[in-house]
């Protein structure tokens, strides 16, 4: 599935209607399919609100007092208690804010680390000619599907005694020598769809392999460094097991430990700052989602077809 | 093409006979330099931080080790550990059940939607949305809090029930019997994902095969099992070996929801939970990278046995 090329047209064609749009033209076929249409409407409807419910409920209720949140199932807000955000922000150590700073340079890392280190694999792969490549690239895949708790202790180790536990560094960078196989495989498709002529041409202008990366591919792959951008910022925003290994002093925490030692060291009585907090975490997801799913749509559908 | 057909069609790139194999000599040592230059944060990476951490960590299986000490060995001991470890046992049961309910449900939802919404659907953009979302923030700390509020005793999903009439005292979360359930949904509630690969697939089903069978009146059901699941069969199947391999390695959900115990009497006990606490709570490095790979064992075993039985039920049109 190659048809990423396609950059300008994000939206595919409206699929061909396999209820049969053609042959309903009778009244009777018009009105059953009418019914059909509103019973499936009906219920992805009732779907989508239980699936989209209890985040819109945890919204609410972060603005909500504790007590006040477990008798209230409903949606309906008297008034906004927003002591719950000035609370839990102050509630650590160091201010959320501190923790949102640290998310920050490790998600900022990563990212840079997995475009730079990623593109420059997926280029050798996908256009180069070498010795062993084959091999090279079934190992890549290979380590797509490697659990990577097998390797985890070791690494502790490794970086422990290079005296790195408690920095952003094992955290950050891994990224910078493409670990991330997945997204070495996401680009690798995408180059496969840009034309060879483009590239031999420039050959034929005299570019070297890098001139070829760095002034041509690295433009026409924008969609696909931002599909990687997009999924490595929620992947690394969201990863709770490496900081919670790697980090071991609150000052270096990134947010989702910092929220999981809020959650401990309440145990659980302060829950409107609970929520206050979580909302505040999920943020910056929902945003990336909001804006890049288009990408995120278009990149998953490039790996995951057949 | 999916990670998994890559690997099944690499033997396509071989040359046949001696003379190719010549000329594809003589054609690949033209970028030999450049190749290995561009790949070289790559092999680094590979060599540093995948292989030499995996054979390490074959050696320390054999070792006890705590990180003070240097490590010794022991020899099988940690493998026989394992045999007589209850609690191991029972983190492969949870893990089990996790993995044998929640990845079926979850795809099969993830599939049945992405059909629905396939059938040129008004607010097509809206539904992928919603339904994507969640997939999108589920593996979160904060999603993780919102389960646990919510399968409390006095947590949403129970305040729900109450105002139907029901009495409503269960503490999903805190009872044994059910932790793990809440989990699952969880994993169920994170259809997202696979559903937009499914309906990726589904586009790439040409119109005309459903124009033939609407004309053969081949009815609605006929024309799911007979077109639609053979055509997708291949994305299914992709599905179906991520999903195995990443809901083995599920932590953070059943981290945050249990506190870290595993509790209730270890009924939220992962596999990778427990590895956790035996290398990193309890510093017993040797036992944790015998479990790991014993964790690669049985992922391995079960990617193997999928790719075998993929030969009978997943179908390749080219």
């Amino acid at each position: 599935m190659t048809d990423l090329t396609a950059r300008t047209e994000f939206e595919a064609p409206p699929a061909f209607d396999p209820s049969g749009g053609k042959v309903t033209a009778t009244p009777y076929h018009r009105t059953r399919g009418m019914v059909r249409s509103v019973v499936k409407h009906l219920l992805l409807l009732a779907a989508s609100l239980v699936m989209i419910y209890p985040l819109v409920w945890m919204l609410v209720s972060s603005l909500r007092p504790t007590d006040v949140i477990f008798r209230t199932p409903g949606l309906w807000l008297n008034d906004l208690y927003v002591k719950n955000y000035t609370e839990g922000w102050n509630a650590l150590a160091q201010p959320f804010g501190h923790y949102m700073i640290n998310s920050a340079i490790v998600v900022i890392g990563a990212i840079a680390g997995n475009l730079l280190s990623c593109s420059l694999a997926a280029y050798a792969f996908a256009r180069l000619r070498f010795r062993l490549k084959t091999l090279w690239f079934s190992i890549m895949l290979v380590t797509i599907m490697l659990p990577f708790q097998v390797v985890v202790v070791p690494q502790y180790i490794l970086f422990n005694q290079l005296g790195w536990v408690d920095t952003f560094i094992p955290l950050v960078l891994p990224k910078f020598v493409a670990t991330d196989a997945f997204f070495v495989f996401l680009m690798v498709q995408f180059i496969r769809g840009i034309p060879r002529e483009l590239d031999e041409a420039a050959r034929i202008d005299g570019c070297n392999h890098w001139q070829i990366f760095t002034r041509m591919m690295i433009p026409l792959m924008i969609p696909a460094l931002a599909t990687t951008a997009i999924f490595t910022f929620i992947w690394t925003w969201s990863d709770f097991f490496t900081p919670l290994i790697y980090l071991t002093s609150p000052e270096s925490y990134t947010v989702p430990v910092a929220l999981r030692s809020f959650l401990d060291s309440t145990s659980g009585s302060n829950w409107g700052a609970m929520f206050a907090m979580s909302i505040i975490s999920l943020v910056p997801l929902f945003l990336a989602f909001l804006f890049g799913q288009r990408f995120l749509v278009k990149g998953i559908a490039t790996t995951g077809g057949k | 093409m999916s990670v998994l057909s890559e690997l099944s069609h690499i033997h396509v790139d071989k040359a046949r006979s001696a003379e190719d194999r010549r000329a594809q000599r003589r054609a690949a040592g033209r970028d030999n330099k450049s190749g290995y230059l561009f790949l070289l944060p790559w092999l680094i990476g590979l060599f540093v931080i995948t292989i030499g951490p995996l054979i390490a960590s074959l050696y320390l299986s054999f070792t006890e080790y705590s990180l003070i000490q240097p490590p010794t060995w022991i020899g099988v001991d940690n493998y026989l550990r394992m045999l007589h470890d209850a609690r191991l046992h029972n983190a492969l049961r949870v893990t089990f059940t996790y993995v044998i309910v929640g990845v079926p449900l979850q795809l099969i939802l993830a599939l049945a939607i992405a059909v629905l919404l396939n059938q040129g659907m008004r607010g097509l953009a809206f539904y992928r949305s919603v339904f994507y979302l969640p997939s999108m923030l589920g593996a979160s700390v904060a999603i993780a809090v919102l389960w646990r509020q919510m399968f409390g005793v006095d947590g949403l999903f129970n305040q729900v029930l109450r105002l139907f009439g029901f009495e409503a005292k269960t503490g999903w979360i805190s009872d044994p019997r059910y932790a793990l359930w809440t989990i699952i949904l969880l994993h169920v509630w994170t259809f997202g994902s696979p559903m937009v690969i499914f309906l990726a697939g589904l586009r790439q089903i040409p119109g005309m095969y459903y124009e033939a069978a609407a004309v053969d009146g081949a009815p609605r059901w006929r024309r799911f099992t007979k077109i639609t699941l053979p055509l997708l069969s291949p994305i299914i199947f992709f599905n179906l070996v991520l999903q195995i391999i990443g809901a083995f390695q599920s932590f953070t959900q059943a981290f945050v929801v249990s506190n870290g115990t595993g509790g209730p009497s270890d009924s939220t006990m992962f596999y990778t939970l427990y590895l956790y606490q035996r290398g990193f709570g309890e510093f017993e490095m040797g036992y944790a990278a015998a479990m790991a790979w014993l964790l690669v064992v049985i992922v391995g075993a079960l990617t193997a046995i999928n790719f075998w039985a993929s030969k009978y039920w997943v179908f390749y049109d080219d």
